[in-house]
């Protein structure tokens, strides 16, 4: 039952991280509420495998971990390589 | 019987503690204040969540791998917490009080 | 000798419980990755006292256990500023001291202030940090050093 509970808040904190990155107001935002998105998706993918009973999901969990990390460093870094050839164009 | 109980009660602090996060980052005004609330859904609700599931199962190398999960997540949280307002502090966004109406007075030497 | 030993190791380990087969040519398959990633991180040069501080290791599970107790009160505090909306917080950015000397203890300092939700290390200067507090409360305790204390200590 707390597993079923646990799933929905997760659905619930990924809509929300999704609104928060629809209305930004800067890059930065976006890129929080992705990563937001991203880690809640790992805790998601493991919650869903054990609601199947079937720990095999959690390889996937592991390699999504560790993809949302790059990216969001990977993302962050095209940012600042902007900022630093457009200086005028400090928003973002 | 008892390990569930206690898999239950950790799945429902670390639901809590999400909803808690997600509020947060909904509702505070500031940029960075905004970041303060995705650390709460990242330390200890992750820990919560995971130590509940890790406890649900009864073979050793799902549970290794949960631990892993938990490892990186607080490994990295931090550091992609970090190069984010790196980033957004060196493009120019500043720091301004709980309403988001004040820049917040700055350290001598910055600007 | 030493740090390339221990990589191997922790390789060995990393790979034998994730796999979770044990037959000759899975195990086979799991040296070659083993020597191969081994051999990679020799040629980038990577493998130091920076990279595998095992240094570090005799202390580093009492300074996690005081962390942790620091991430539960932290954590409670901020529930408590999210939920009850009538407390004025009062944000602050400040500059810290960084007493630390070797690169790897200042990003454990950083790193930590970070993991306390609450606190938040916007730069890391080679002499100082750059810190940004949900509240006035928070950046008292950080200025107060417990940590960076701790933090020293790992080294001695």
């Amino acid at each position: 039952m707390t597993l079923q509970l646990t799933v929905i808040t997760l659905l619930v904190v990924m809509l929300i991280a999704l609104w928060r990155a629809c209305i930004g107001p800067n890059v930065f935002d976006r890129v929080l509420a992705a990563n937001l998105f991203g880690t809640k998706t790992v805790l998601l993918i493991a919650a869903i495998s054990y609601l199947h009973g079937s720990p095999d999901f959690l390889d996937i969990a592991l390699v999504y971990a560790l993809i949302n990390y790059i990216s969001v460093v990977g993302v962050l870094r095209i940012t600042e390589l902007r900022n630093e050839h457009a200086p005028g164009d400090r928003r973002g | 019987m008892m390990l569930d109980w206690v898999s239950g009660v950790l799945l429902l602090v670390g639901s809590f503690l999400l909803l808690t996060g997600a509020l947060g980052f909904l509702r505070f005004a500031d940029f960075y204040a905004r970041i303060h609330a995705c650390g709460v859904t990242e330390t200890l609700a992750t820990s919560c969540i995971l130590l509940g599931l890790l406890i649900q199962s009864d073979s050793a190398v799902p549970q290794f791998k949960l631990l892993l999960i938990l490892l990186f997540v607080l490994l990295s949280s931090p550091t992609s917490s970090h190069a984010l307002a790196k980033a957004a502090w060196n493009a120019g966004v500043r720091p301004r009080d709980n309403r988001g109406k004040q820049p917040l007075p700055l350290p001598p030497g910055e600007h | 000798m030493r740090y390339t030993f221990g990589l191997v190791l922790a390789l060995s380990v990393f790979w034998l419980i994730n796999s979770g087969h044990y037959d000759a040519l899975l195990l086979s398959l799991g040296v070659i990755s083993v020597g191969a990633v081994t051999l990679i991180a020799l040629r980038m040069d990577v493998v130091d006292q920076e990279s595998i501080p095992l240094h570090l290791l005799r202390r580093i599970p009492f300074y996690l256990l005081w962390l942790g107790v620091q991430i539960c009160r932290s954590n409670l505090d901020l529930v408590r500023r999210v939920w009850l909306p009538g407390q004025r917080s009062t944000p602050r950015i400040a500059r810290l001291p960084l007493p630390q000397y070797s690169d790897i203890c200042r990003v454990v300092y950083a790193n930590s202030i970070n993991l306390t939700p609450g606190t938040l290390t916007v730069e890391l200067a080679p002499d100082h940090l750059l810190v940004h507090t949900l509240s006035a409360e928070g950046l008292a305790a950080l200025e107060e050093g417990e940590m960076s204390r701790r933090v020293s200590e790992l080294e001695q």
